[in-house]
């Protein structure tokens, strides 16, 4: 690992300061930066650690929070603690399952929600320095188009990356409507969970919107009435500890056995949490049937694209999506 | 600074024994100082001085509680908390497997947590209690948790074993170790490639269901 600085600022304008500047990097837990910086696959001068912030603007950073419209919890909340966090497993079951299927007890115990929406891509040709990559290097071109591309996506995609977003947790927290709340130079401002993460179009070197002498402090789950029938479905290669193949956050308002409300978003299959938003309107008014669910599914894949190795997700993405919707309205 | 180890610790003037890494680790901090100063970087480098320079750039103090003893030590900011118990306190039960954060091996309790010691920087340890397979055992008398895998063979090369444990322990005192399918879920960060996992298992439903205090 090359040689870097490291610095712990204990205020926000301190951090925003030091971020902005060049070679800098925000550490949190580590759990991918670290892994990343033994690769070489990024080589900061400066790590800004920013465990020793604490309160920033009268909100702790580690605290998960009731407000008056839902659920406030701090960038540096752990993902073990969010996951067992009461008012979470109560209130919003779907984000406490979703972050239970993603990685290992130790690493959740490290990680935090901040870090969990900033971790890059597992793309192997992202991780390997020696092969090309339009998002380590960009036009250096991309590997996997035409490479092994088992894990890609098969929505949203460019020729510039096929690359997918690895996280669980925020496949939940693109169906629950969350925010994500950001402060910059020029204060506070708060935008929707699913403007945060962003396609790769031409720039794949770019993962997400926020800029960077820019902080995520923390997001905001607003209340709904999800909890009873909510459902994390991951589908992977072995049946713990391992990435997505395709993943399916569902949940659903049931009023006497019809859907008054539905949410659905997919991880393992785009460059960005990936929000079923047609699939979600078909089921509003339809019954809750294997049938109403599969149709959405058929909905869901419109515009979906295979590549060599991957296209057994166009078949595995709709069973999964049915499956998903079956266990969160109670009949699996 | 007289100790010549890349990394000094508590116990200064040991030999190291690893003098290949030793070696590699003085070249590249004399790549760095060659970077930063080149003039007088070339002439330290001829009167084996360069390793002070690099201790001015490059090593923080980190005080950290290691298995109930506090330890004072002056380390890189790039040192893991692996590397620093391994090299610098010789702590080797900890062991290094995949260094990525895959395989457990490096498990270790943070403030009585079980972390992946590999994908931590020893820096950002500063004043956390630190607990390593070592400091399990009471004296001579061993960890219900170490017994129970003895008895149930939970092992073969034993290469992942300290992680299994230090991971098993925290599955217990975590309360995920009600059942079977509990216990495979968060022993999932563990990975044992000789296959003893139904032992592991076995070796921790018997604490569990014993009742011992872990």
């Amino acid at each position: 690992m090359k040689q870097f600085q490291y610095v712990k600022p204990t205020s926000l304008q301190a951090t925003l300061d030091v971020i902005g500047k060049p070679g800098s990097k925000i550490i949190a837990g580590g759990t991918n930066l670290i892994d990343l910086m033994k690769r070489g696959v990024t080589a900061p001068d400066k790590l800004v650690d920013i465990n020793h912030l604490g309160v920033v603007n009268h909100v702790s950073l580690r605290a998960i929070t009731a407000t008056k419209s839902g659920l406030s919890i701090g960038t540096l909340a752990l993902n073990s603690v969010v996951s067992e966090n009461d008012m979470v497993v109560q209130r919003q079951p779907l984000l406490a399952m979703a972050l239970k299927a993603g990685a290992s007890p130790q690493l959740r115990n490290m990680a935090t929600v901040g870090g969990n929406m900033m971790q890059r891509t597992r793309c192997g040709y992202f991780y390997d320095t020696t092969m090309p990559c339009n998002k380590r290097v960009p036009g250096t071109g991309c590997g996997a188009i035409e490479g092994v591309n088992r894990m890609h996506a098969i929505f949203g995609a460019s020729p510039q990356c096929i690359a997918v977003h690895p996280s669980d947790m925020c496949v939940a927290l693109a169906a629950l409507d969350a925010t994500v709340i950001i402060a910059g130079k020029k204060g506070e401002r708060h935008i929707p969970f699913t403007a945060f993460h962003r396609l790769p179009g031409e720039h794949p070197e770019l993962d997400n919107t926020l800029a960077k002498d820019e902080l995520i402090l923390g997001i905001e789950i607003p209340d709904n009435n999800f909890a009873k029938n909510s459902y994390y479905l991951k589908i992977r290669d072995r049946q713990s500890y391992a990435f997505a193949l395709v993943s399916v956050a569902a949940a659903l308002e049931i009023d006497n056995g019809l859907i008054k409300n539905a949410r659905l978003a997919m991880g393992g299959v785009a460059h960005k949490p990936w929000r079923l938003f047609d699939a979600e309107k078909s089921l509003v008014g339809k019954p809750a049937t294997e049938e109403s669910f599969a149709h959405a599914a058929q909905l869901a894949m419109l515009g979906a694209k295979g590549y060599v190795n991957n296209s057994f997700k166009l078949k595995l993405a709709p069973a999964t999506i049915t499956e998903a919707l079956k266990h969160a309205a109670g009949l699996v | 600074m007289e100790s010549k180890k890349p990394c000094s610790g508590p116990d200064e003037g040991l030999d190291v024994k690893d003098s290949s890494r030793r070696n590699f680790l003085k070249q590249s901090t004399l790549l760095t100082a060659v970077a930063l100063t080149p003039g007088t970087a070339i002439k330290a480098a001829a009167s084996h001085v360069d390793e002070q320079i690099a201790a001015v750039f490059e090593k923080m103090p980190l005080k950290m509680q290691v298995n109930g003893r506090q330890q004072n030590l002056s380390v890189e900011p790039r040192s893991t908390l692996l590397d620093i118990l391994r090299e610098q306190l010789d702590l080797t039960g900890t062991k290094k497997g995949c260094d990525h954060g895959q395989c457990g091996a490096c498990t270790v309790h943070v403030d009585g947590h079980r972390i992946n010691s590999c994908l931590t920087l020893g820096i950002m340890m500063n004043g956390k209690k630190i607990t390593t397979i070592e400091g399990l055992a009471n004296g001579d008398k061993l960890h219900p948790m170490q017994e129970a895998f003895i008895k149930h063979d939970g092992f073969q090369c034993g290469y992942c074993t300290p992680g299994q444990i230090m991971s098993a322990v925290a599955c217990i005192r975590e309360g995920h170790a009600n059942s079977e399918h509990e216990i495979r879920e968060y022993m999932s960060g563990n990975i044992c490639r000789c296959g003893a996992y139904p032992n592991i298992v076995n070796a921790i439903q018997e604490v569990k269901d014993g009742g011992m205090a872990v």
